[in-house]
């Protein structure tokens, strides 16, 4: 267990609320972030699919996206904006409702995915001309330099990550946070509403990446501080850490950016085609569009894929997988379900050998372990349609 | 029969000629749950300081080093179905292997129980 210096690190501010519940923590896209508290990985992550869990994701990229012109115009405005991010992604911003949200993923010129994001179109006419966008932490001072300079004179970018963003997840995240948000409750999946806690303006989005129903909050750390406290003296939320998000998203079959996807990696053979609405496509319109739409046509030559390993021994990222001796993919995330109980892994195989059922062989530390490859998610999504 | 212990928390408690080896109670709770403990093969070599079998987590998987050198006669077997013995009772049900000693002199660099856990105590 090597020192790792701490002083370059970030803290987000419920550093000392992670502190004072004593949480381990690690470091994690340049924050000091806590990865696990004294409950543990698996107790957290099964705490979270029974009943509430609070995640910090201050680390994340949250920001706002608005016409230099200035915003309030309407759907004029908002077809001015969309078009403006329509240019580096492939998703179909423009036919967003208002209130509505997207995942979607930023290319490079080869279609290589450096990130994917969810772009939310605000509600209320005032606001029309802005998105509200979250970014991978990791990389989000990449994103937006390239914001910045494709959109330069034309939008203006307004970073919020010095706000608390935190997730709230679980079957009774919706009880607990409808007397914080009255009304949060009806929000559909991927969408969202502005609310006012003590004078400052905060945004509740109904979303997640633990495949269960929940919310993400972005508030003013002023507002959040105490919000956050107060939820915690309710009996059915615990604090939970970096470990048992992995676990949770793994076994909901979400990808993990820098691990199931990067560059060298198209939304296509990724397996988020879904991303790339059929307007888009037929307007081929975006940054790599050539390869994309070559993948879409003709299948792409891997697939990601979910693998269970059959026996006890979970197959981590970097893990061969090999049918008949040959290789002909890699795992890249892999770990242990809590909720399924037996180890979960997802990966890239060739095409030939994607199909749920197929058996393969996982190199695990030289030994073949015997594997199938399964289809996503291992957990079904809870999400409020 | 003593216990010795390392600086990478692996005990072995020596009987005779033979050591019972496993993790620390440290160890096993800086590694939180375990789901998944790969002991060696009975009647592989191991040399002090060798990769000797692997413990993992829900998060990791983290390398078990030899205390000793020797050959090991017995594996933990228990472990296959029960890995979370190892959090249970590290220090006792929760043993990796036993290791026939090569070379008893090798007990001498490693920490009794009270050195241990001064050690612990600066970490």
């Amino acid at each position: 267990m090597a020192d790792t210096p701490t002083d370059a690190l970030k803290r987000t501010p419920l550093y000392d609320l992670h502190v004072a519940r004593g949480a381990k923590l690690v470091p994690f896209a340049g924050y000091e972030m806590p990865v696990q508290y004294p409950m543990g990985v698996m107790d957290e992550h099964k705490w979270t699919r029974t009943h509430a869990g609070i995640f910090d994701v201050s680390h994340m990229g949250p920001c706002f996206l608005s016409l230099e012109e200035g915003i309030g115009g309407g759907d004029e405005a908002h077809a001015k904006i969309a078009a403006l991010v329509e240019t580096l992604v492939p998703s179909d911003i423009a036919s967003l409702k208002q209130g509505q949200a997207r995942l979607t993923v930023l290319l490079n010129e080869d279609g290589g995915i450096l990130d994917d994001l969810i772009i939310t179109r605000p509600l209320g006419d005032e606001a029309q001309g802005s998105l509200y966008i979250v970014v991978n932490g990791a990389v989000k001072e990449q994103d937006w330099a390239i914001f910045e300079k494709a959109l330069a004179g034309k939008a203006v970018l307004t970073r919020a990550d010095d706000r608390i963003l935190f997730a709230l997840q679980g079957p009774e995240a919706v009880d607990v946070l409808s007397d914080f948000f009255p009304g949060c409750e009806d929000l559909a999946f991927m969408h969202h509403m502005p609310f006012e806690l003590n004078g400052t303006r905060c945004i509740v989005s109904r979303c997640g990446y633990t495949g269960e129903d929940g919310f993400e909050v972005l508030v003013a750390p002023e507002a959040g501080l105490p919000l956050i406290a107060e939820m915690l003296t309710d009996e059915r939320v615990e604090m939970i850490g970096l470990g048992a998000r992995d676990s949770l998203r793994l076994e909901a079959g979400l990808c993990l950016y820098g691990h199931d996807m990067d560059t060298s990696r198209d939304p296509v053979e990724a397996g988020l085609s879904w991303v790339i609405q059929k307007s888009r496509r037929e307007a081929g319109n975006f940054p790599g569009a050539a390869r994309i739409l070559a993948a879409l046509k003709d299948g792409p030559a891997e697939k990601r894929v979910g693998i269970r390993p059959l026996e006890r021994a979970p197959a981590r990222e970097g893990t061969e997988v090999q049918v008949g001796g040959k290789v002909v993919g890699v795992v890249t995330s892999g770990g242990f379900g809590p909720s399924v109980d037996h180890p979960v892994a997802m990966g890239y195989v060739a095409a030939a050998h994607a199909a749920p059922g197929t058996k393969v062989d996982l190199m695990v530390r030289g030994k073949a372990r015997p594997g199938e490859v399964v289809a996503l998610p291992f957990v079904p999504h809870n999400y409020k349609r | 029969m003593a216990t010795y212990y390392t600086e990478d928390h692996e005990w072995v408690s020596v009987d005779g000629d033979t050591g019972k080896v496993g993790i620390t109670a440290y160890a096993a709770e800086q590694l939180g749950d375990v789901v998944f403990v790969e002991t060696p093969d009975v009647g592989k070599t191991v040399k002090k300081g060798d990769d000797m079998a692997v413990v993992e987590s829900v998060k990791a998987a983290s390398d078990v080093y030899a205390p000793v050198s020797g050959d090991v006669v017995e594996a933990n077997a228990a472990l296959a179905d029960a890995p979370e013995t190892v959090n249970e009772s590290p220090e006792g049900d929760g043993w990796f292997c036993i290791i026939k000693l090569a070379d008893a002199g090798e007990l001498d660099g490693l920490m009794d129980a009270a050195a241990y856990a001064a050690f612990c105590k600066g970490l």
